[in-house]
């Protein structure tokens, strides 16, 4: 088959970018998206140009690197599948293709389709864990969880942190991200000691890296690869009007 | 320099112990004073840094990844292994150690296997206290379930997902360490250097992939926990951006390399679909508990699998080793699947598959259960190939998985360089010829938090009086300039080539010659090759951009330069060993329906291969000591 591609081409975060187009022919439609962009690369640097730089790494749908938007969606056409596990199948013969970087005030361009993510890891930072230090555990059948507890708490700790969520928000939140860590360690008997301070610091965190107000439209739980519930969110809010009551006592 | 693995005295159940009992620790005071530079923020190298970080040591970790949630860690499915005994099935340290020394096929350390057995116990104690959802059951005790080589079940499990959650947990420890301030994260930055001074290694060059600068780093002492080098198949389960460069710049360093041929070739990855292909997706092994594989009697059997009826299917592990049936180890399982694809029974249009079929668990437990089991895994099957394989078998294939060679270490995991260690899959001790399944993520996981961070102490309370290492030393100058020396030669190539083509072309001759199966003839023939493609790569490989800022050629470039390397110590190794063993397979050395021959007399031992500067590479030998196990052939018929 035959791509026209579009791609944005910018090389650090202060330039200017612009749109670049790029034909492609004999691609297969067995071919992943990423690639494609392989074939684009080697064609390029065997005639000496500059290659697009796109962040990648697993190429099986769970390290969450690869962050491109293809014509307007978040990791391409396919709901809740990674750009890396999209495959040509998805697109028309012919068709031409926008492929942009994830966009958001808080993923500042490092170059062409690689953004800067570390926004992400701040807000862990503040409070994304259980301060449990190698050593100090107790054993593990201490702790009895229920079966469906468990579970829940997985589709919440499923969250593959590539920010999918957050590019595809038009207030670009991050509240979908964030929320799948609080709901996780809240639903665990290990994670309620911190429970309340977990919430605060890690909403204030958010706040500060620049990450915009959820409006609860529900965009970011239509793209994300692993169907983190939207329910997290309420969860996130029920969990934050609670921390206040329970701090201030 | 002869090879001392300082194995602890004493029975082997109390080596540990009596170790920890014996070894200089430093005091909370003194810690603050040192640094520790630790490469990798996976399993393995993140959970090293979090560990001694918690400790009170000033510690810089580095790696590649945008952050280090991304670490290959990540990709890790099916389970991690711990002798709990939660099932009662008679599972305990010893059993554990047995399976894993006899999987090995008697290649691997006694003491080092015991105590990663030992340190089991509480690590899915620690994992479970950092929030890790582990599969429950309806009394909300934690679930087990079996991995091949093994009779009981002792694997603990987080859907098909259980490398991610023990990764985030550990990302997790990390950041909060970031947040006290004992720990500083330098993210997107790739080590192109170790350095050595008087003997000891003493920091580490690296380039920053976002501004392209190389900067210097000193510490008292460096941890490696940069994975395994798989990828120099190109087509293998691992990450695009997996390399062996680390460690192969710490061995031109002075670092002996340990078995760097045994790679293990996992059975159950997705078939090669067509030339364009970049990765072969794993399927977790997992599987293999309710998957059944079987190819059709009859070669070129045209009808779709659901058509072709039970006699004229060929459920070829069952019927050669009915005790374990599909669940032998990989090593196993993976020349199994080579035997009949190569007698013309495979399956799909290359014919380079097998099917693994799901029918008969579906119709014993319901598909509901199943989907709870391994649903993400048949979603992921789903994406990638568009077919339903609740309805239809998976196709698989085999596919370059994990190195169990590495750096060799001591039972402290000090390489042979002072002041250098490796953990995870960087080293090599612990599983012989061939790893079991959900061996991979405990190995990672107890040497970063358990061992490193008590046995580094014994190194580093010599270091106490030291002081801040200089960055600004002949030793440091020198590395800097090879570095920088080595990206100006690649960026005046300007050829041709595309660098990906020429990783392929490697995969290529490696996985023909250097993978599933080997003899003398093709490894010498491999050996040619990859010195005339050594040659290629170096006059017309195509690296277009420069130094200054992003350059995925470049990086991809210089890994491509030592996977170059390390394939030729690769086959060395495989022509040196002449038995077959675990992983190992020498076609000369094999029974007549196809097992392996060991040569317990003359090779018993680990191979640690020295650099010599280029020229060849010299051996030194690790004897092999059993004095807790009945050294047997290994059999799961």
């Amino acid at each position: 088959m035959k791509l026209t591609l579009k791609i944005w081409r910018q090389d650090n975060a202060k330039a200017k970018g612009k749109l670049v187009k790029y034909e492609l022919s004999d691609l297969s439609t067995d071919m992943s998206f990423l690639e494609m962009l392989d074939v684009l690369n080697e064609q390029l640097a065997s005639k000496g140009e500059r290659v697009v730089e796109f962040d990648h790494d697993c190429r099986e749908g769970i390290c969450g690197q690869c962050s491109l938007v293809i014509n307007g969606q978040a990791h391409g056409p396919e709901g809740h599948y990674t750009t890396c596990q999209t495959h040509l199948r998805s697109f028309k013969d012919g068709q031409t293709l926008n492929i942009e970087p994830f966009r958001a005030n808080s993923f500042p361009v490092i170059r062409d389709l690689k953004v800067d993510r570390t926004s992400m890891d701040h807000i862990i930072q503040a409070g994304g864990y259980i301060s449990s230090f190698t050593g100090m555990a107790p054993e593990a059948n201490s702790i009895p969880i229920h079966h469906n507890i468990a579970e829940s708490a997985f589709d919440s700790a499923a969250c593959i942190g590539c920010g999918a969520c957050i590019a595809t928000c038009k207030n670009s939140s991050a509240a979908l991200f964030m929320s799948a860590k609080i709901a996780h360690l809240a639903k665990l008997p290990q994670g309620q000691i911190e429970r309340a301070e977990r919430v605060v610091w890690m909403v204030n965190a958010h706040d500060d890296e620049g990450f915009g107000s959820c409006t609860n439209t529900g965009a970011c739980a239509m793209v994300c690869p692993q169907e983190v519930p939207l329910l997290d969110i309420t969860r996130m809010n029920y969990e934050y009007n609670r921390s206040l009551k329970t701090i201030d006592s | 320099m002869a090879l001392n693995a300082k194995i602890p005295k004493g029975p082997l159940k109390d080596k540990w112990q009596n170790y920890l009992n014996n070894t200089n620790i430093v005091n909370p005071a003194n810690r603050k004073k040192i640094d520790v530079i630790v490469v990798g923020g996976g399993l393995s190298g993140g959970g090293a840094a979090a560990s001694l970080a918690e400790l009170g040591y000033n510690v810089k970790v580095f790696f590649f990844q945008d952050s280090a949630r991304r670490s290959h860690s990540v990709a890790a499915q099916g389970g991690v292994n711990a002798a709990k005994n939660y099932k009662n099935d008679g599972d305990n340290i010893y059993r554990m150690f047995y399976d894993t020394v006899k999987g090995g096929d008697y290649r691997s350390r006694e003491a080092n296997v015991y105590r990663m057995a030992e340190c089991s116990v509480d690590l899915i104690d620690h994992m479970t206290a950092q929030g890790v959802p582990f599969g429950r059951e309806y009394s909300g005790y934690l679930s087990n379930r079996s991995f091949g080589g093994v009779l009981v079940s002792r694997t603990f499990y987080a859907r098909g997902q259980t490398g991610q959650q023990l990764l985030l947990a550990t990302y997790q420890a990390l950041m909060k360490q970031v947040k006290v301030g004992t720990l500083t994260q330098y993210s997107r930055h790739e080590i192109l250097d170790l350095v050595v001074v008087d003997g000891k290694a003493r920091g580490v060059i690296v380039r920053d992939l976002v501004t392209g600068k190389i900067e210097r780093h000193s510490a008292h002492a460096v941890v490696l926990g940069t994975g395994g080098f798989g990828k120099i198949f190109y087509l293998s389960t691992l990450a695009m951006n997996s390399n062996g460069s680390a460690t192969w710049r710490a061995h031109k360093k002075g670092a002996y390399f340990a078995n760097p041929s045994w790679t293990q070739i996992h059975p159950t990855a997705l078939p090669q679909a067509g030339e364009h292909q970049s990765k072969l997706t794993l399927m977790s092994e997992s599987l293999r508990n309710d998957g059944r594989i079987w190819v059709p009697k009859n070669k070129d059997d045209d009808r779709k699998p659901g058509d072709i009826p039970a006699e004229d299917r060929d459920y070829y592990l069952e019927r050669r080793y009915p005790a374990f049936g599909n669940l032998v180890p990989r090593d196993v399982a993976s020349r199994a699947a080579k035997e009949r694809m190569d007698a013309g029974h495979g399956v799909g249009s290359l014919k380079n598959a097998v099917y693994l079929d799901f029918k008969t668990a579906i119709e014993r437990l319901g598909e509901d259960t199943i989907k709870e089991r391994y649903g993400n895994l048949f979603t992921m099957y789903q994406k990638i190939t568009n077919i339903n394989a609740y309805k239809e078998p998976m196709k698989i294939s085999p596919a370059a998985h994990f190195s169990m060679g590495g750096l060799w270490v001591d039972y402290e995991l000090q390489t042979t360089i002072p002041g250098l260690f490796a953990v995870g899959e960087a080293n090599f001790a612990d599983h012989g010829a061939n790893r079991l399944g959900a061996n991979s993520l405990l190995q990672a996981s107890v040497d970063g938090n358990f061992i490193l961070p008590n046995t580094i102490s014994n190194y580093l309370s010599n270091e106490i009086r030291t002081g801040k290492i200089s960055t600004d030393t002949p030793e440091f100058d020198e590395a800097e300039k090879a570095v920088k020396d080595q990206v100006e030669k690649l960026l005046a190539i300007k050829g041709t080539m595309p660098v990906d083509q020429i990783h392929r072309r490697l995969g290529k001759i490696m996985f023909k010659e250097v993978a599933m199966s080997r003899n003398e003839k093709g490894m010498l023939w491999a050996i040619e090759e990859i010195k005339k493609l050594r040659k290629e790569f170096w006059g017309n490989a195509a690296i277009s951009g420069d130094e200054h800022g992003p350059n995925s050629e470049l990086e991809k470039a210089g890994r491509l330069a030592d996977y170059l390397e390390i394939a030729e110590l690769m086959a060395v190794d495989a022509l040196n060993r002449k038995e077959s063993c675990g992983a190992h397979f020498r076609e000369e050395y094999q029974t007549e329906d196809g097992e392996a021959v060991r040569d317990d007399e003359n090779y018993m031992y680990s191979a640690a291969w020295e650099w010599m500067q280029g020229k060849n590479w010299k051996l030194h030998k690790e004897e092999l000591e059993f004095k807790d196990i009945e050294v047997k052939t290994r059999s799961y018929k």
